[in-house]
């Protein structure tokens, strides 16, 4: 089959618990925006059971048309179901171009279904333009036109590569949670609602869910906070973040921290930041006692202004800082969350 | 019981990390490990091995010094190592890599196969859902915690939010965590004997069901149309003071941007 046949930008609606994850309408906005360059539409995929209702929500972010497979089969994500259920949408309306979340769902999802439609898929996008492949016209090879060019870090965020796609259909990329911006809820939006259900018969790869446990911790995510105090080895103990959160509750910030942090217990892992952690870009991010892995920078350094504390002059952090400062956190740190308070009671 | 574990030898990107003066990643002066998750994955199998007496084979694809993290591993106390490696296989995406494991595995018998969730290279998590599905298999990544009760594993399974409990029948595919556990030290003897032993090494020849339109650069749906090394983010202001003087340089900061 000829690959002009293949037309529009789908996306992957993912939702946990009837509720839509917000990389969904990330996913839209971005969705819309390739869309513009190619004169096609948006179509989010909703997998779920008793999910219906949720459409009206897509089309408020952007969606211009809604596949809504529905199923009981379907009701908590499984690999085997999910994986029917988006394959059978890609194989029967025939995108361009399908994007899902690099999230711990669509990171499974997405290469099962690459797999099983026999197409390439780029993993953990940061950008993404229509543009042509190969970039530059190159004698006796054809040069394709609105192609998707699909930008990712590589070697723990050491080098970028754009990646194309150009003899498979779909193309098809993860997407990087908190990188691509949502538009803005349009209420009342409507979409055009299609139903589809392939039929769903259990088989050797339907696994069974024996339990179902949710983080419930009340921790708000790291990645809507406008002010990050992030820790890392260097604080010293779980203890001594204390000063940290100090500093954090006087900005009306939330405290992060690195993989070592987590690694070594002293703090849950949905405060990681870092390419195994979240992806962050607060107007402000403290680094504190962190020495700047090439994995953690990979995940704040978008953050608007980063201020580090590391008694290490050569530390890496300090490459990436606007502001760095060589010293004692210890004796820092209490001490510019007395001055921060006695500035904001001044005003 | 049959383990397979996937491993890949991979350049070591944490903390010894080389740039040349340009600014570029020298890679020759990098060293290259056993890919952390793949690790843990190996611990997890040899673990089986010491409680079920399973038998634990590993199987790399790469060029041919990946040699050295099959020794490492039968070091450790994987029974067999097997090499896949070949001119046509080089330059392989995620598409052509796990076709070419599939194939490589169709030779095989075994109960379970176990893979990292992802390569800290290439960091896609993608060849080992991949390797399940060209084998028709249920696969369950992100694994946390593996345990066999009769003919099914029961593994905890790590999302975003909490985690699921799986129970899959064999056989199936793992994909590994480094948080599974802590990978045990290869031992003196182990070193003397993995020196010594056989590695299987296949070629192009050796793989079964695969066609060649599905190999090595070729055979990869994904093309690299632009690699560079990555521009960062330059470095601000850098200052040396004492601790005093430290909060006042930070305060004015702060204020001079209208964060306070």
């Amino acid at each position: 089959m000829g690959l002009e046949e293949y037309k529009g930008v789908f996306v992957y609606a993912q939702q946990v618990d009837n509720q839509l994850s917000n990389i969904s309408f990330e996913l839209i906005g971005e969705g819309k925006r390739l869309a513009k360059d190619l004169d096609t539409d948006v179509t989010a995929v909703l997998i779920g059971s008793d999910v219906k209702g949720l459409a009206d929500e897509l089309a408020a972010y952007g969606a211009d048309k809604v596949i809504v497979v529905d199923d009981p089969e379907l009701k908590n994500y499984r690999t085997e179901p999910y994986a029917h259920a988006l394959a059978s949408v890609i194989n029967e309306y025939k995108p361009d171009i399908m994007l899902v979340g690099a999230t711990a769902i669509g990171r499974d999802l997405g290469p099962t279904v690459s797999a099983r439609v026999a197409t390439g898929l780029t993993a953990d996008c940061t950008s993404l333009e229509i543009g042509d492949f190969p970039l530059n016209p190159i004698p006796g090879q054809e040069q394709k036109h609105k192609q998707l060019l699909m930008t990712r870090p590589a070697f723990g965020g050491n080098t970028i590569a754009t990646i194309a796609c150009p003899d498979n259909r779909p193309q098809m990329a993860t997407v990087r949670p908190g990188v691509m911006q949502k538009l803005d809820k349009v209420e009342g939006a409507k979409a055009e609602i299609i139903e589809f259900n392939p039929g769903f018969t259990p088989n050797n790869k339907y696994v069974e869910i024996l339990e179902i446990s949710k983080a419930v911790s009340g921790i708000k995510d790291i990645m809507d906070a406008k002010i990050l105090v992030s820790g890392g080895r260097g604080v010293g103990s779980p203890e001594n973040f204390k000063i940290l959160e100090d500093l954090a509750e006087v900005l009306g910030g939330q405290v992060s921290c690195s993989r070592a942090v987590v690694d070594s217990g002293w703090k849950p892992k949905e405060l990681q930041v870092g390419q195994t952690g979240k992806t962050v870009r607060p107007n402000v991010y403290f680094a504190i006692g962190i020495s700047g892995a090439i994995q953690h920078v990979a995940g704040m350094e978008e953050s608007d202004i980063i201020v580090a504390i590391n008694k290490d002059e050569d530390a890496p952090i300090f490459d990436v800082a606007d502001y760095g400062v060589v010293g004692d956190l210890n004796k820092i740190v209490p001490a510019l969350t007395e001055a921060i308070k006695a500035e904001l009671a001044a005003k | 019981m049959k383990v397979i574990v996937c491993v890949k030898q991979v350049p070591d990107t944490k903390g010894g990390v080389q740039f040349n003066p340009d600014g570029t990643l020298n890679r020759a002066a990098m060293l290259t490990i056993m890919n952390p998750d793949d690790k843990a994955g190996l611990e997890a199998a040899l673990r089986l091995k010491d409680e079920y007496g399973a038998e634990v084979t590993v199987l790399t694809m790469g060029l041919p010094k990946a040699e050295d993290v099959l020794r490492e591993a039968m070091a450790m106390g994987a029974d067999k190592g097997i090499l896949v490696t070949d001119r046509v296989l080089g330059g392989a995406d995620t598409w052509a890599t796990s076709t070419t494991i599939a194939g490589a595995i169709r030779n095989l018998e075994y109960d379970l196969i176990i893979t990292g969730r992802q390569a800290i290279d290439g960091d896609t998590a993608q060849v080992g859902p991949q390797i399940a599905e060209h084998l028709g298999l249920p696969v369950i990544s992100y694994a946390q915690e593996i345990k066999i009760d009769g003919d099914s594993v029961v593994v905890k399974r790590l999302y975003d939010d909490g985690y699921h409990m799986l129970k899959a029948k064999m056989p199936c595919l793992i994909t590994a965590l480094s948080e599974l556990n802590a990978p045990r030290y290869m031992t003196p003897g182990g070193i003397f004997d993995a020196l010594q032993a056989d590695i299987t090494v296949w070629g192009r020849a050796n793989l079964v069901d695969v066609d060649d339109s599905n190999l090595g650069l070729k055979g990869s749906p994904t093309k690299i149309a632009k690699a560079s090394d990555k521009v960062r983010k330059g470095s601000g202001e850098k200052v040396n003071l004492d601790a005093e003087e430290s909060v006042s340089y930070i305060v004015g900061k702060l204020k001079d941007k209208h964060v306070i």
